[in-house]
């Protein structure tokens, strides 16, 4: 079931995380990471940070296209099941009214659309989140606890392509990190 | 350094019109168009009152929802204590202030009660059992005491409103904004029953056997996105007119984006209910309304509504990118205006003309005159007056908005 439980790729490390004093260094750091054109890695708060998706260059979430389609998928679902059930599967005078009357189908394809692209919205968080994931590295690092608590983290994952164990942690140190260190997988 | 405080006041030359500008040409360009359109109904309408009656119904609804709406606008405002639209909250304040105005254009159509609702010609409730019923509250006197109140009413809020915040531009007082704030959520709930009841009286009796329970929030509807709508082109056409450009930024030009969009939806939903209940309940004494507008070229006007009011704008409007650029913004708001008169139109002209559309000059003309007094009325207002108001507690949040 990889959709299910996503998998993060294989490889002997996971990456390196940095610790950061203050929302300003991790701010000015991610500016810094960003432009060294890292793609995959990510920033870690206790606390949203004003701002810090620009800093991080992070482009907008292809979230708003999935509820588009699955919620144009759904009210296409129920306006065609009702059309199908009432015109001609199973059609039923009701009220005199011809049996393609589309007025009376139009809350059940309003609803139908909502619901789908409710569920399109919730799912495809997960999905683009690559929830839910039960372990992580990270969470073998000791100092990680506290990203909760007050502490800035920048983790870069080993399968950038710009990755490399040792340039990227002096990258990180330059950048004024208070701790770096290397993730095993 | 610079403090915060520094750096997000505004002076208060950035936010008036200076002088030289183009904009300081409209009251005298609004005026000239009162006079014109106002000659042209009266030579047009010499020779078809009814016509002109009805053509002026129109469009004073017309203007009139703007202002109403513009008035709801400025007051959820206060009431929820919105930070973002300070800087466009002074176009919604110079928009209703031009209720009194509206008030004046109202007396013309009382020389003709008798030829716009046939329940006020006289003897018209002798044979007709249901108006006799109805008499009690459809009759002119009446009538008349309730546009008065209504009047009365929406100029008493508007002036309140208008003045204070005016005066806070001098006084600086934020005891102002804490006055108005909690003034807002009863006025609310003041103009919510007056414009239902002002629906009732003016759109809903011309067909007087006819009766929606919805009709009062339809129209509110309508007058809310027709002054978003309106909102979103006067401020892209501030922005290109060099006024308050640095002021309104792409971030407020994104919020009414998303208001036109959410209340064009809502409008659907309203507009579709009241026709739903109708359609299915399937009882003549309430189809006949919407059957006269589903015969003959009305029918094409009701499904231009559908997808001119919803369908296209509904799309349209979705795209994040579209509600951020101005000139696709006004695009759609510009759209949406038209939409609105339409819909007032269709609304209004089956009364008179049941066999099918037909467009009059008169209806230029009406629009003419009671739109150069709008304009002509709104705009000598700006010149007189900051274009935002510059001591408001909230203006430094509102100007450094940001949408997440």
């Amino acid at each position: 079931m990889p959709l299910l439980l996503p998998q993060l790729p294989k490889g002997p490390y996971y990456g390196v995380l940095a610790e950061f004093a203050t929302p300003g260094d991790l701010y000015h750091a991610c500016e810094r990471v960003r432009d060294a054109g890292f793609t995959r890695w990510d920033a870690h708060t206790p606390f949203p940070v004003h701002g810090l998706e620009g800093a991080m260059g992070i482009r907008r979430s292809p979230l708003p296209w999935i509820v588009l389609i699955t919620g144009l998928t759904g009210a296409a679902f129920g306006f065609g099941l009702q059309w199908w059930v009432h015109a001609s599967a199973y059609p039923l005078v009701i009220s005199g009214k011809p049996y393609f009357s589309w007025p009376a189908f139009i809350p059940i394809t309003f609803e139908l659309g909502v619901l789908f692209a409710a569920l399109g919205a919730v799912l495809g968080m997960l999905g683009l989140n690559r929830l839910p994931m039960h372990y992580h590295p990270l969470f073998r690092s000791k100092v990680f606890e506290r990203v909760t608590d007050n502490a800035f983290f920048i983790s870069i994952e080993s399968w950038d392509p710009r990755f490399d164990p040792s340039a990227t942690r002096k990258l990180l140190e330059s950048l004024g990190a208070r701790s770096v260190e290397l993730l095993e997988s | 350094m610079i403090s915060e405080r520094d750096r997000v006041a505004l002076r208060p030359e950035q936010a008036t019109i200076p002088p030289g500008h183009p904009w300081n040409r409209l009251p005298i360009i609004g005026a000239a168009c009162a006079l014109l359109g106002a000659v042209a109904c009266a030579i047009l309408g010499a020779a078809n009152p009814k016509q002109f009656f009805f053509s002026w119904l129109v469009s004073l609804l017309f203007f009139l929802s703007l202002a109403l709406g513009a008035l709801f606008f400025v007051l959820i405002q206060y009431a929820s204590q919105g930070g973002w639209g300070i800087v466009v909250r002074r176009i919604g304040e110079t928009v209703f202030a031009t209720i009194p105005v509206m008030a004046v254009l109202f007396l013309p159509l009382l020389l003709g009660l008798g030829d716009l609702y046939s329940w006020a010609a006289p003897g018209a409730a002798e044979h007709d059992a249901l108006l006799r019923w109805k008499a009690p509250y459809l009759n002119v006197p009446f009538f008349l005491i309730r546009a008065a109140l209504f009047f009365g009413i929406w100029s008493f809020i508007a002036l309140l409103y208008y003045r204070g915040s005016r005066g806070q531009d001098v006084t600086g007082d934020p005891r102002m904004s804490a006055r108005l704030r909690r003034l807002a959520g009863p006025a609310i709930i003041v103009l919510a029953l007056t414009q239902t009841f002002a629906s009732v009286d003016w759109i809903m009796s011309l067909s007087p056997h006819w009766y929606s329970t919805m009709f009062g929030v339809y129209f509110f509807s309508g007058s809310f996105v027709g002054f978003i709508a309106l909102l979103s082109v006067v401020a892209v056409a501030m922005r290109r007119a060099g006024l308050l450009e640095t002021v309104i930024s792409t971030e407020h030009l994104h919020d009414i984006g998303k208001f036109l969009f959410a209340f064009t939806a809502f409008w659907a939903y309203i507009a579709f209910s009241q026709f739903f209940l109708i359609w299915y309940a399937n009882l003549p004494e309430e189809t006949f309304w919407y059957k006269a507008r589903l015969e003959g070229s009305w029918k094409t006007v009701s499904l231009l509504l559908m997808a001119g009011h919803f369908g296209v704008p509904f799309f349209y409007l979705m795209g994040r990118a579209v509600k951020r650029r101005g000139s696709t913004l006004a695009l759609g708001g510009a759209w949406l205006l038209a939409m609105h008169f339409v819909d007032l139109y269709w609304q209004v002209m089956p009364t008179l003309h049941p066999e099918g559309v037909r467009p009059s000059a008169l209806d230029v003309a009406a629009f003419v005159a009671v739109g150069g007094c709008f304009v002509a009325a709104a705009s000598w207002l700006m010149r007189r007056q900051a274009l935002v108001p510059l001591r408001d507690p909230r203006l430094a949040e509102s100007l450094a908005f940001e949408n997440a």
